[in-house]
């Protein structure tokens, strides 16, 4: 995690997506991209260089589900909760990655910044139902202890 | 840069040429669901196998076509997704099915250099061995017009596009026909939108076409937010020319000459495809100024959905578009008449512009000799859940429910007995088994209580609890639900807490009536599409089976023995060796007995946490 952020960095997105208001979507994702969540000091300085309130920012920011406040892991494990994967299992994989990195519900992200888990509701590959995405990688027809494998092989290669 | 009719059709006819250039093609699935078992790994092995064999590997169309070789591609969806990684052969057509790395060497050897078949590789079922794609059941009952490219060409080629034709109708549309004419032709199809209501596709141009606007817009529905479906996704992924085509034409037709195309984020695929697509297009000028010389310009965005379902309804994604909040607002005035930055909008899904350009070469009529009277066509479904053959699928509207999940979809997995189906996703309806002979087109699904929507259908297997299923919708309904509105703010919420409360055992008498009058209220009050429908899956469950609800109710029992609260779990006395272990275990201190007797667990104290069935060496314990 970046301890301060570096407003040229975000200068470069907001300038090759368009100084637009109605690029504010975009800049938001290019941002949280970059740093993996919406880092508050980045607020003010988006809104003035586009023209617009703070509150119309974080309007935005609140209202779509992708977006983060607060930090994300460096790996995020969504789990795919949608009708096909759920009627193929899929919330006992949920109740396993929760339970072997200490999370819960409300509490998404590991202290180490290492691992956040979050539901997705539908990732459109139904056909390998259950699925998660490490990271937006899709793994397929998973089960708790392939989910196990991941998490520990994430942990000990830094990757899967 | 192609400047005229003329060039555009010299460059096609070079592209068919190089496309025939190599009879022997490989053909290698790289739709999402192939990629993640890997199927780039098989393609690139197959590629460094067939050119350490010195034979002449082509892995795009080539200007000047070498005499021998092996055409290579990466290609979309072919929809069978459950039997993936899929390569297909041609010129045979022959399916290989669950490829591995280690199988290349053998694909390489036998199929390419000897021309002989793998039968170990083909789909075989009951002891019958398919060869070809085309005689497998799962394909043999579908009619593919949207989807007929997916698994068949490059994705990511204008060239491979082109080389089938493409451009072909967007090329009729600007200079041998009138937008007015294109208009008509679209409306005399009956093209209805696939994206859930079913709105005359025509007559929604005509009305853009008619207004005075100095700017309008086409846009593009690629929020495809239904759990459970994924036609558009492999649409966008397997043939992208072909929507971007469709786009064009409602563009050049309307009087449009800027096109918006909102991608959930969900689909990086899709967006990267796309985008290879729109660069591609542009690079040959089929984008841009002036196009081909006919004074039309045309150009093309795509924007990533930021995760919120409700971007699915017309006036949020518009909003979500110009960067706002994705809030619905009141209708009228309607997205044609003020839809995108306040200017005349035509707004339609994935699917419908995919199928604009087949209408436009092949004419109305054509379109109107699939389907059926009132909903002519085909349509894309993706079949999911407890079924054999998941996947993506295309058949004429009005195939009867039973086709597409027995003859298509291979019946029930595991064998197992069909229950029910979701058809329509949050929004839609549960069919049953007395609707097995339903033919699926827009009304007559309606009639039977739910609707087409996208063309999601979840089969659904007796291990069901239609309760549990009910919740989940729900659920799922209220997370999504934008908050603007009372009824869909406040309603669904209630409705779910009611719904949480039966599947814990917790129901009370009145409940039933309660949700269904909750219901109403909701669907008529709510603001848009994602309240109104909000409620339907309860409605349609407790239609269905209002037996289940009675029963968790009245019985605090679940019949399918799914709802975690309403389990009993039992010590069966004979297993039982009275050792004590359960017992020390159990985290409230439920269970009790005497050492060496059978033990017994208190229900009201139990929590069904499952604790002790794991820690019995006898396994002594039941889940009921």
């Amino acid at each position: 995690m970046q301890s301060t952020i570096q407003l040229d960095e975000v200068d470069k997105i907001i300038d090759g997506i368009g100084c637009e208001e109605k690029n504010i979507i975009s800049i938001l994702q290019g941002v949280q991209e970059h740093y993996r969540y919406l880092p508050k000091e980045v607020f003010p300085h988006i809104a003035k260089r586009l023209g617009v309130g703070e509150a119309r920012l974080f309007s935005v920011a609140t209202f779509y589900e992708n977006f983060s406040l607060e930090p994300k892991g460096k790996f995020v494990i969504k789990v795919c909760d949608g009708t096909a994967c759920h009627v193929r299992q899929s919330p006992p994989i949920l109740a396993r990655l929760r339970q072997e990195l200490g999370l819960s519900e409300t509490k998404k992200t590991t202290d180490d910044l290492m691992f956040t888990v979050e539901t997705v509701s539908c990732l459109g590959a139904c056909g390998l139902a259950p699925v998660i995405t490490v990271n937006d990688h899709v793994h397929a027809e998973m089960t708790p202890d392939k989910a196990s494998a991941i998490l520990k092989k994430l942990k000990e290669d830094g990757e899967c | 840069m192609l400047k005229d009719r003329q060039e555009l059709r010299a460059f096609r006819e070079e592209c068919v040429r190089a496309y025939n250039a190599y009879k022997r093609k490989i053909l290698v699935c790289a739709g999402t669901g192939c990629v993640s078992s890997g199927s780039l790994n098989i393609y690139a092995r197959l590629r460094e196998l067939i050119e350490a064999k010195g034979i002449h590997c082509a892995v795009e169309l080539e200007h000047e076509p070498e005499s021998e070789g092996v055409a290579l591609k990466k290609s979309g969806c072919h929809g069978f997704c459950e039997r993936g990684p899929l390569v297909r052969i041609e010129p045979e057509g022959w399916l290989y099915t669950k490829v591995k790395v280690e199988d290349c060497e053998e694909i390489v050897e036998k199929t390419i250099v000897n021309g002989e078949h793998i039968e170990r590789l083909a789909f075989q079922k009951n002891g019958e061995i398919y060869k070809t794609q085309e005689e497998i059941p799962f394909y043999k009952k579908q009619t593919r017009v949207v989807l007929e490219h997916c698994g068949h060409i490059d994705s990511l080629s204008v060239k491979e596009y082109l080389s089938q034709g493409g451009y072909s109708a967007f090329e009729k549309a600007l200079f041998d026909m009138t937008p007015d004419e294109v208009i008509e032709e679209v409306s005399d199809s009956g093209l209805r939108g696939r994206g859930g209501g079913g709105f005359p596709a025509g007559r929604k141009w005509a009305q853009v076409k008619r207004q005075n606007a100095a700017q309008k817009y086409v846009v593009c529905n690629g929020d495809e937010g239904d759990p459970g479906a994924f036609m558009d996704r492999s649409i966008m992924e397997g043939d992208p020319h072909r929507m971007l085509e469709g786009m064009m034409i409602a563009g050049a037709a309307c009087g449009a000459t800027e096109g918006y195309i909102y991608v959930r984020a969900e689909y990086p695929l899709a967006v990267e495809r796309l985008k290879t697509a729109i660069a591609q297009a542009k690079e040959i000028g089929l984008l841009g100024k002036n196009i081909l010389g006919s004074g039309f310009d045309f150009e093309l965005h795509i924007n990533r959905g930021a995760g919120a379902f409700v971007c699915g309804e017309g006036s949020a994604l518009t909003a979500s578009i110009e960067g706002k909040r994705g809030m619905p607002r009141v209708k009228p005035p309607r997205t044609v008449e003020h839809g995108l930055f306040d200017s005349p909008t035509v707004l339609n899904n994935v699917e419908t512009y995919a199928n604009v350009p087949s209408i436009v070469l092949r004419g109305a009529d054509w379109f109107k000799g699939i389907g059926v009277e009132k909903s002519p066509g085909t349509k894309a479904f993706a079949i999911t859940g407890d079924i054999e053959n998941t996947g993506l699928i295309e058949v004429p509207m009005g195939t009867t429910l039973r086709e597409v999940i027995y003859d298509v979809g291979g019946g029930i997995r595991g064998g197992g007995k069909f229950k029910a189906v979701q058809i329509g996703g949050p929004s839609g309806g549960t069919l049953t088994e007395k609707d097995l002979d339903l033919p699926l087109d827009f009304d007559s699904v309606k009639k039977a209580g739910a609707m087409i929507g996208s063309g999601g259908l979840v089969v659904m297997n007796d291990k069901t609890c239609m309760v549990e299923v009910a919740r989940f919708f729900m659920n799922f309904t209220q997370n999504e639900s934008c908050g603007k509105c009372v009824p869909c703010r406040e309603g669904t919420k209630r409705m779910l807490e009611i719904l949480e409360r039966i599947v814990a055992g917790n129901g009370e008498p009145g409940d039933i009536d309660l949700l269904l009058e909750l219901a109403e209220t909701i669907s008529a009050t709510a603001l848009c599409g994602l309240g109104k429908s909000a409620a339907s899956p309860v409605v349609s469950t407790i239609k269905n089976f209002r037996e289940e609800y009675e029963a968790h109710i009245n019985e605090k029992r679940c019949p399918a023995g799914v709802c975690q609260k309403l389990k009993r779990i039992e010590i069966q006395p004979d297993k039982c060796k009275g050792c004590s272990k359960c017992s020390r275990g159990c985290p409230v201190g439920a269970i009790s007995g005497v050492i060496k007797s059978p033990f017994v667990i208190d229900q009201s104290k139990c929590i069904k946490c499952g604790a002790c069935v794991t820690t019995c060496p006898f396994h002594a314990i039941e889940v009921k």
